[in-house]
This record gives C-alpha cells, sequence and structure tokens, in this order.
C-alpha cells in the first residue's frame, strides 16, 4: 500500500504522551532543531483513521470521543472554536452504520474536520467572527463542506478567525483571542487561526481556512502545522464569505502533507456555482505518499529549488532565516539543485495587496446591510439603520479596511491605487512565472518571525501587515503555495515553530506534495507536536 | 398682493403649459400607432381625450413665439427586461408578478458566501439587440460592480458593466408619423450593455415600514443609452416606441411598460438656437407610457424655455425630475449634488465575457425582419406610410401580413382587411391577431372571392367575423350558406323586375323626380336576393328598368 503508514495505533482517550518531545533542545542561543531522531516520521491522520476503521481495531465514535474529550480539556485554554457541532456523535454513529453493514466507505469516512468559520456550514452558525453576523445559520453548505460530508468527513465545529479574514493574528475576532498551543501567550497567526491552533493542538484531524494574503499559511507556521493553499480556481469559492473575491482561496490545514494533500483532494475541482472555479483535472494526489522505506537515497534528484533571494533580507528574524537555510540544506541533501531568484517585483507585493484586498473587501461587505440578515438596529430612518447595524456589527480591522477600499475605489483615485495595484500585479505574475520556469519549485520562510505575543502588534496594523511580505505575493500571483513547519526557534516552554513556504507553479499542487511530503518524511526530529497536550495530560 | 398675482399669473402659465401643448402636438392617432399592446391603446385614448380638446388659449401663441427660439437636446436611457426563463446570475425563475420573494435564493438575495454566474441567454440577446441596433460588439467585454446601499439592492452593488459595454456605436432608424409631420430619422445608440435589475420595495399605507420584495433582483436588463440626438417629444417617444418593436421583434421581452419591462429615463436640455455648448441637463423619470415621454418632454421643453425667457435660467439645475400623469407636469424628485459616485470597479467574481466571431454571426443569421426593413419593404409594395406604420407596428400583425400577401393576396386589399375590420374586431373583443382564428390562408382565399366576384363585398365583412371568431375555410362557408354572388345578369334583371312592379307607388315618387328612392329600390332587390346581388350589376339593370319609359 502507498501510503505513510506506520504500526497503527490506536486513538486511546488521551494518547498525548506519545507526541511528548524530549528536552534536548540544544541551546537556546543556536536555536537549533530539537534532536528528536528516535521520533518516527509523522503519519497521515486520515490514512490512520481509515485503517483503524476497516481493521474495526477502533470505532468512528470512540474516534470522535477521544476528539471531542480532548476539545473539553483543552479549548478552555486555547479557544480554537466558535462553535463545537451538536450532531458530531450523531455522525460518527453512521460511519459506524455504514461499516457494520459494510458499505463502501468514502475516503474521509470518520475524518474529524474543523472548518473555519466564514465557509458556510448549514444550519450551523458561520459568522466569519464578526458580531453582524452573530447568530447567522446559512441555508446551504459550502461547495467544500458538502464534499467534505459526501466524502464521510465529520464537521468538528467552526473555528476562530480575525473577523472576515482581515488580520494576521486571531485578535480581531469580535468573539475570543485564539492562543497558540506552543505557547498559550502567543497568537496563533491568522487569520485561520482557530484552524491551525484546533490542528496543531489535535483538537481536530485535518482543518479548512481561506488565504486570501497568507492567512491559511502564515498560523500554520506559527503552529507548526502543513498549511496548504491550492491555486486561485482550484476549490470552489461558492459558500466562502468573501473578502477580496480575486485573492480569496479555501485552504487545508494538517499535521502532515498527506492530510492536507488528501483534504485538498477531496475539496478540488470545478464548480458551476463559482464562475473562477477551474476545469482543470485534479490529480491524485495520494500516489505521492509514499512510505519512508520507499524512498530512494536522492528521493528528489534534480528537483530545481530557487530560494527568494528578497525573502532572506532585512527584517527576516535571525533565526527564521537560518531554519529557511537548513531547510534549503534538506532539500539539497535529498537531491535537489538549490539556486538563488530574485523576484525584483517583490517588495511592491504588500502595498498593491493591501489596496486591492481592501478595495474588494469595502464591496464585498456591503450586503452586510441589516437589511435581510444578521445585525440589524432598529432606526428610524433608512440611513440610520445602515450606520448604526454596519457600525455596531464591524469591528474596527474591518471599518478600517472598507474605509481604504472605499478610498482607493473612489473617483479620482481609481487609477492612482486599484489600477495601479492590478499593474503590480501583472509584473509580480510574471517574475513569479519567469522564476518559475527556471524552477520546480520555490521556497522562502512563510512569515518573517515565529509567533509573537498576544496583543505585541495590536495597536501597530502597519507592523502587523508587514508579517504578510512572504504570503501576499502568491495570492497576486494566484499560485499554490504550502507551508510546512521545518524548524523550531527560541521562544515558549519548548521553542517555536518555524515554517518553510514552497511555492509552486499555477496548478502544480502536486509537485509541492511530493517534494514536502519527501522533506517532512526526512526531516531529523520532524514531530512538531505542542508541548501544551503533554500539560494536559 | 402683488406676490400673489405674481404667483397666479405663474401658476396659470404652468397649468396651460401642459394643455396648450397637448393641443398642439399631440393628436389622436399618436397613441394608437405608437402602442403595441391594443389594450394599453384604448386605455390610452381614453385616458388622454379630455386633455385634447382643451380650448384654445390665447397664451399659447405667445408660448409658441417663445420656442421658436429654443432647441431641446434629448438622450433617453431604456432599461429593456429580459425574457429569460431564468434570472442573470442564478437560476430562479423569472417571472413577472410572484407572490413577493417566491422567486429567490442565496445568489439573488445576496447571502454571505453566495456568488454569481451568468445565464448565457444573457450575452445571447444582449449580442441580439446590439445587433439590431447596429452597434459594434466588443468581442472581449466584462462586468462591473456599480456600489450603491438601497434595501432593494441585496449585495450592495449592481452587476452592470461600465467602461466596456457589450455594444456600442450603434443607430436606429424610426418614421414620424404623418400627423406629426412625417419624415425619417436616425438616432445614434451610444451603448447597450447587461445589467441585472433590484428588488422593489412595498411602502406600508401608514407609511410606518416598508417591505422588500426581492422577486425582480437579479432579472436581466438590456441598457440602452441613445446619443443626445433628439429634438423633440415625438421624436423620442417614436423612439422609445421603436425600442419596443425592436425588443419585441427579437423576442428577448414583452416591452410590457405598465410592468416595467421597459422603462424610459429622458435626459433633457434647451439651448437658444445657434448656441453650440449643451445647456443644464434635466433627467425625467416615471414615464409609464408612450405619451407620457412626450408630454412630459414637451412640458419640461416650455417650462425651461420660459425660464430662459424670463431672464431666470439658472433656476434650470441638475436635476432628477418626475412626470406627474394626473397633474401633467414634472415635478422635481431630487437635486443631485455633484455625481454620485457608484465606485466601479471590475466584478471579480465573474470572467470576461468573450465571444467568437461565429457566435456573433451566427446570431446575425438568425435575426429576423427588423422594423425598419419591414417598413422599406412594405412602403416599396407601394403601400402609404400610415399603413406601412400600422402593419410594421407589431410584430404579429406584420407577420400576419406577410403570411396573407404570401398566400397571393393583393397588397392594398390585404392590408385594408387588416387594418380596418380585423383591427376594428381585435380591439372590441381585446384580442391579438395570434388568437384569432382566421388564418392567413383563408383571409387571402376570401379577398380572392370578393376580388373575382365569387361573393359580395359584404357577404366578405359579414363571414369575416364568423372566420375570426370560429375559424373554417371561405371556401365551405361560402358553400354551406350558399353564398355564391349572382351575377347572371337575367336572373338579377328577374328581380328587379318584380321589385320595381311590386313598389308601383314609389316608382311613381321616382319618376317624378325623388331619385334618391335608388337606394330603396336597390335595398329591396338586395335583400330579395339575401344579399348575393353583385351590386354593380344589380345598379346598372335597376337604373335601366328605373328610366325605362314604358
Amino acid at each position: 500500500m502507498l501510503s505513510t503508514l506506520q504500526p497503527p495505533r490506536s486513538l486511546s482517550l488521551l494518547p498525548l504522551r506519545r507526541f511528548q518531545i524530549s528536552k534536548t533542545i540544544v541551546s537556546a542561543a543556536s536555536s537549533k532543531t530539537i534532536d528528536t531522531s528516535v521520533i518516527s516520521p509523522p503519519q497521515s491522520q486520515i490514512l490512520t483513521t481509515r485503517r483503524s476503521l476497516l481493521s474495526g481495531e477502533t470505532t468512528a465514535v470512540e474516534i470522535a470521543k477521544s476528539y471531542l474529550s480532548r476539545i473539553r480539556l483543552t479549548e478552555p485554554q486555547l479557544k480554537c472554536f466558535l462553535h463545537v457541532s451538536e450532531n458530531v456523535l450523531k455522525d460518527a454513529q453512521e460511519i459506524d452504520q455504514r461499516i457494520a453493514k459494510g458499505e463502501e466507505l468514502g475516503p474521509l469516512a470518520g475524518v474529524l474536520i474543523g472548518v473555519k468559520d466564514n465557509i458556510c456550514t448549514q444550519g450551523m452558525p458561520s459568522t466569519a467572527a464578526s458580531r453582524i453576523l452573530e447568530h447567522y445559520r446559512p441555508p446551504f453548505d459550502a461547495t467544500a463542506v458538502k464534499k467534505i460530508k459526501e466524502l464521510g468527513g465529520i464537521v468538528v465545529g467552526k473555528t476562530n478567525m480575525d473577523e472576515f479574514g482581515m488580520g494576521s493574528t486571531t485578535e480581531a475576532s469580535a468573539f475570543q483571542v485564539t492562543a497558540n498551543p506552543w505557547d498559550l501567550s502567543r497568537v496563533p497567526g491568522g487569520s485561520s487561526g482557530g484552524s491551525a491552533a484546533a490542528v496543531a493542538a489535535r483538537q481536530c484531524m485535518v482543518s479548512l481556512g481561506s488565504d486570501t494574503g497568507g492567512s491559511v499559511r502564515q498560523p500554520a507556521s506559527f503552529c507548526g502545522v502543513v498549511g496548504l493553499k491550492p491555486t486561485y480556481g482550484r476549490v470552489s469559492r461558492f459558500g466562502l464569505m468573501a473578502y477580496a473575491s480575486s485573492l480569496d482561496v479555501i485552504g487545508c490545514f494538517g499535521s502532515t502533507v498527506a492530510d492536507a494533500g488528501m483534504l485538498l483532494h477531496a475539496i478540488s475541482g470545478y464548480d458551476r456555482f463559482d464562475s473562477t472555479s477551474s476545469k482543470q483535472d485534479v490529480p491524485e494526489f495520494q500516489s505521492q505518499f509514499l512510505s519512508v522505506d520507499h524512498f530512494e537515497s536522492k528521493p528528489l534528484n534534480g528537483v530545481k529549488v530557487g530560494i527568494i533571494r528578497e525573502t532572506l533580507e532585512d527584517g527576516v528574524d535571525s533565526g527564521v532565516r537560518s531554519a529557511t537555510q537548513e531547510a534549503a540544506s534538506h532539500l539539497e541533501a535529498l537531491g535537489c539543485i538549490l539556486t538563488e531568484v530574485s523576484l525584483p517585483s517583490f517588495s511592491l507585493g504588500l502595498p498593491a495587496y493591501y489596496v486591492i484586498a481592501s478595495s474588494e473587501s469595502s464591496s464585498n461587505l456591503s450586503r452586510y446591510d441589516g437589511v435581510r440578515y444578521g445585525n440589524q438596529v432598529m432606526a428610524e430612518e433608512l440611513n440610520k439603520l445602515y450606520e448604526c447595524s454596519r457600525g455596531e456589527g464591524f469591528g474596527g480591522e474591518v471599518k478600517m479596511r472598507i474605509l481604504m477600499g472605499t478610498y482607493a475605489l473612489s473617483a479620482g483615485y481609481y487609477d492612482a491605487y486599484y489600477k495601479r495595484a492590478q499593474q503590480v500585479r501583472t509584473l509580480i505574475r510574471k517574475d513569479f512565472k519567469a522564476a518559475l520556469e527556471q524552477n520546480d519549485i520555490l521556497i522562502s520562510p512563510a512569515a518573517p518571525s515565529a509567533a509573537y505575543k498576544i496583543g505585541e502588534k495590536k495597536d501597530d496594523p502597519l507592523a502587523m501587515y508587514a508579517g504578510d511580505i512572504m504570503t501576499v505575493n502568491v495570492n497576486l500571483a494566484g499560485l499554490p503555495a504550502m507551508v510546512l513547519p521545518c524548524g523550531l526557534v527560541e521562544g515558549g516552554p519548548s521553542g517555536l515553530p518555524v515554517g518553510l513556504q514552497m511555492i509552486g507553479a499555477a496548478f502544480d499542487e502536486e509537485k509541492l506534495l511530493k517534494v514536502g511530503h519527501i522533506f517532512e518524511q526526512t526531516l531529523k526530529g520532524s514531530s512538531f507536536v505542542p508541548p501544551l497536550l503533554a500539560n494536559v495530560a | 398682493m402683488s406676490t400673489t398675482l405674481l404667483r397666479t399669473i405663474q401658476l396659470n402659465q404652468f397649468s396651460l403649459l401642459g394643455t396648450s401643448l397637448l393641443r398642439r402636438r399631440r393628436s389622436n392617432n399618436f397613441s394608437v400607432r405608437s402602442c403595441g399592446s391594443q389594450t394599453t391603446t384604448t386605455h390610452e385614448a381614453k385616458q388622454s381625450s379630455p386633455t385634447r380638446v382643451a380650448p384654445k388659449n390665447h397664451k399659447s401663441n405667445q408660448l409658441d413665439e417663445i420656442l421658436r427660439d429654443y432647441e431641446a437636446v434629448i438622450g433617453i436611457e431604456t432599461h429593456v427586461q429580459l425574457s429569460t426563463l431564468t434570472k442573470a446570475f442564478c437560476s430562479c425563475s423569472n417571472n413577472y408578478g410572484s407572490y413577493p420573494n417566491t422567486s429567490i435564493c442565496p445568489v439573488c438575495m445576496g447571502l454571505p458566501g453566495a456568488l454569481p454566474v451568468l445565464n448565457s441567454k444573457v450575452v445571447e440577446f444582449g449580442v441580439r439587440l446590439g445587433l439590431a441596433l447596429n452597434c459594434d460588439l466588443s468581442l472581449k467585454s466584462k462586468f462591473d460592480r456599480k456600489q450603491y446601499f438601497y434595501p432593494d439592492l441585496p449585495k450592495g452593488y449592481q452587476i452592470s458593466q461600465f467602461d466596456i459595454p457589450i455594444a456600442s456605436g450603434g443607430y436606429v432608424d424610426v418614421d414620424i408619423p404623418l400627423e406629426f409631420g412625417g419624415g425619417h430619422r436616425r438616432f445614434g445608440i451610444t451603448r447597450v450593455h447587461m445589467e441585472e435589475d433590484a428588488g422593489k420595495l412595498l411602502h406600508s399605507d401608514t407609511g410606518d415600514y416598508s417591505q422588500v420584495d426581492l422577486n425582480r433582483a437579479g432579472v436581466p436588463l438590456l441598457e440602452i443609452v441613445s446619443e443626445p440626438d433628439m429634438r423633440s417629444g415625438i421624436e423620442a417617444a417614436e423612439y422609445a416606441c421603436e425600442m419596443q418593436r425592436i425588443a419585441r421583434y427579437l423576442g428577448v421581452s414583452n416591452g410590457n411598460m405598465q410592468e416595467g419591462s421597459l422603462r424610459c429615463d429622458v435626459n433633457i436640455s434647451i439651448r437658444p438656437i445657434g448656441q453650440a455648448e449643451f445647456g443644464t441637463k434635466v433627467e425625467i423619470k416615471n414615464l409609464n407610457a408612450f405619451s407620457a415621454i412626450s408630454r412630459a418632454i414637451d412640458f419640461e421643453i416650455s417650462r425651461q424655455a420660459l425660464l430662459y425667457n424670463q431672464g431666470k435660467a439658472d433656476q434650470i439645475v441638475t436635476e432628477t425630475r418626475l412626470w406627474e400623469e394626473g397633474a401633467q407636469k414634472t415635478v422635481t424628485m431630487r437635486k443631485k449634488e455633484g455625481l454620485a459616485d457608484y465606485r466601479y470597479f471590475p466584478e471579480p467574481d465573474l470572467p470576461e465575457v468573450i465571444l467568437t466571431q461565429e457566435y456573433v454571426d451566427s446570431i446575425r443569421a438568425s435575426l429576423p425582419e427588423l422594423p425598419e426593413a419591414k417598413r422599406r419593404r412594405y412602403e416599396a409594395m407601394g403601400l402609404g406610410m400610415q399603413d406601412v406604420l400600422f402593419l410594421a407596428n407589431d410584430v404579429s400583425v406584420a407577420e400576419y401580413f406577410d403570411a396573407v400577401i404570401g398566400k397571393g393576396a393583393e397588397v392594398k386589399l390585404a392590408a385594408n382587411w387588416i387594418m380596418s375590420d380585423i383591427a376594428a374586431y381585435l380591439k372590441n373583443e381585446k384580442l391579438s391577431i395570434n388568437d384569432i382564428k382566421l388564418t392567413p390562408q383563408e383571409l387571402a382565399e376570401l379577398i380572392a372571392a370578393i376580388k373575382d366576384g365569387t361573393i359580395s363585398g359584404k357577404i366578405g365583412k359579414e363571414i369575416l367575423f364568423e372566420l375570426l371568431a370560429k375559424g373554417g375555410t371561405v371556401k365551405g362557408m361560402i358553400k354551406a350558406k350558399d353564398l355564391v354572388q349572382i351575377t347572371d345578369p337575367a336572373e338579377i334583371e328577374k328581380m328587379v323586375i318584380q321589385v320595381v312592379s311590386e313598389n308601383p307607388k314609389q316608382l311613381e315618387q321616382y319618376r317624378s323626380g325623388k331619385t334618391k328612392l335608388q337606394g330603396y329600390f336597390a335595398g329591396q332587390v338586395m335583400k330579395m336576393s339575401k344579399g348575393k346581388a353583385n351590386p354593380g350589376l344589380l345598379n346598372k339593370i335597376l337604373l335601366e328598368k328605373l328610366n325605362a319609359k314604358d
């Protein structure tokens, strides 16, 4: 069987001790990765679940119970979920009944999935972490959610996020602040912070996020999980509450590359309800996930990897830089041909991104007017109704971006801002195209730093925006990218994870998954399990 | 006192304007000619009759003199609601008159996460209309968002086309009815673009609350913007009429103004004749009939001309005015303070609209004969302009007429039958020509039967109504009712002799000079023949007998 299957292990109520990291962090000063060579490579939760269900070793209900109890234990500290489904056990029972009857099982049968709160789930609260949609329950499932359910996946609940995806820390949620499982005083990143932290804390096996400017990749980096942002158009956006329509994609989190890849496979494909979804074939990614003992000596022989020069310049933490360089060395050791590439337009991406994203969001968020659904403030007069409903419904960050976007689209400013940003976008796309003609993949850090403290950048939006520099260009170019943990830096009780970003050519997620999987399975000390889990146990 | 007087005078002037203009410019025929729907026609004509007979006022001459110095510049924005089965961006059915909020879905309600998907019929209809209006088509166009807040606009923006409309730079030809001076005009078409309609607000009687009906939200529209080429109310109304005709000929819309399927907003300014730059532009809305367009414009021209004339040109401001049908005047709806900023930007949820030349060519090849081509063809067939305009006005009538002449009927005769007896019948019965049982084939037969003398014209008329209502064949009916005309002089002579001999008193009166009694004798003979006697022969023989000196 082509898989990363290891000797099966049962998911006991608290299997957490197995993940305990040996306290062998080399001196803090060197920020070296932990020597955990004794730990076996991470294994796919999806495949493990399937295996243990099919073998009758455990039941879907048992697995679900163990995850629910872990949620109960960890959630008071983490606050990853805005809503936990009441139907998890019922859904799991259905899976068990199917197994009992010998019926065909979907590839995600019994897999527990967290869904970012801006992705519509029928009958389940979906608020995009905004007051303006408090208690809103959509009448339909997002296409991605619908596909997951059809394949047997169980939606565990709705994960916390920055309101409407606007933020990089999950602090901009209207309802709660999520903590980073590696250090509860730190942010999990954002905007899909809840989805990343939930996977890191094993509150669910995999999760869906959305990535407009790095909202899947940066929290993946902060939380030490795999975050996969597919090519724009690969996954239907139907049911994803729009932030910036031309940049938004639904992405996947997993504790392994294989999990993220299999979840992506499940949700990919053309959707007639999204005119921007692509008709490109979705390859069977699973064949890429060979187990370690099937690897050749140089499994990535000849793969051309370009390391983006501009991402390792000033403004990037030294720990992050060295982790990235070590990751590059590791790729070389696997047979990759490493070269340095330059993207001249790189630094233009951030301002262009903020103009485009704010402009589109100012328009996309117009529908939240309090007239048909969501928060409505009673008023004597129409404009007052708009003013109060929106004024009370939106948080500060959202209001700021609506104002910026409205300004950028105003008559007389359109050419100077929106149009110019689109021209920059074309440049960025060109530069990436050229770099990807010379290389199979490009690599960079996922963020300039590891997770920072809660509140640290709250009053300094520009500093927070600057943290998106590694990721926004990829959205502007519409390319696929994956972030996977590549090392730890000093910080927190047992170090903080650092993510490596791999960027591929449009619709070539397959290559990212292949390289990412081999990288992950061969990385020494590759078990990125946060210390919180040990403490809870 | 003086102020009061002044006010009174002004008021009078305004109230007089409407009537004096109407008398001057409107005529009975206008609305009949212009409105496609028969029922509407009747309604219109009745509604307008009181103002038509308004007494001539001495002030109108004065006004005419003032008006002579100014020229109006008029452009029209027409919204045509498309008769697609489903809405523009979702699969909700596009039904007029459904119970509120029964034809809605997450997409047209603007629910979070819902995305628009373009209905290809909208593009097809856009191309059809663009071609019919002689426009250049954009093989690559796109959608944009027009942003404003209003409760009937679920998404907070309308999906429309901004800088690259699907069609632009065309023209339309119209014929002005003879009673308005006649003549042929060509008006430029600036652009045609695709967009979606908004919902409707239903206001409570008390004014305490309003309700939103989103059935219409997302219904596809084509907006046609004309060049400012029109100069009078009549020209504008004729232009609007032609838009309706074209939409109906193409089958892209029912063009019904009452239902709002065809909506016209007029932009109008006036300037002293000889002045090159345009005057201040005023927009007029709430024009629910072609006659309203004409009258509102004429009212507005007079209003503005008077203000100019009184040195109050500064009181003409950029604004939107509403036409009040009851008061027959325009009133301020809202003044525009600067240009509204709709913050247009390209709709990121929809890909560009790419048309291939083959697609455009195939649609061009499938276009029906359009009103202008029909009119020119009818004209070339020798029909008078009155007939031409009548027949080409309604596509169903035109098709019927074409079918009748296609069956060999003589053109002028066919036109007369359709325009007089059949039109009257349709009007009385409130039917469309598609509802009648008389096939074009049988009308051609009927015309032929009269022409070759098989039946008399009088009999023809009689059986026409039966054919209209019940159908059947002309031949069958002639046979069944024994209606063949008597053309045998001997037989007619026999009846004449009998009638003359049975009426000696009248004969004596006739011969003593009361010659109009000829009609009496003719009637008697006709009666005897059960209406079948050939009238020409009958009269000829009757005269011979009456005047015979025996």
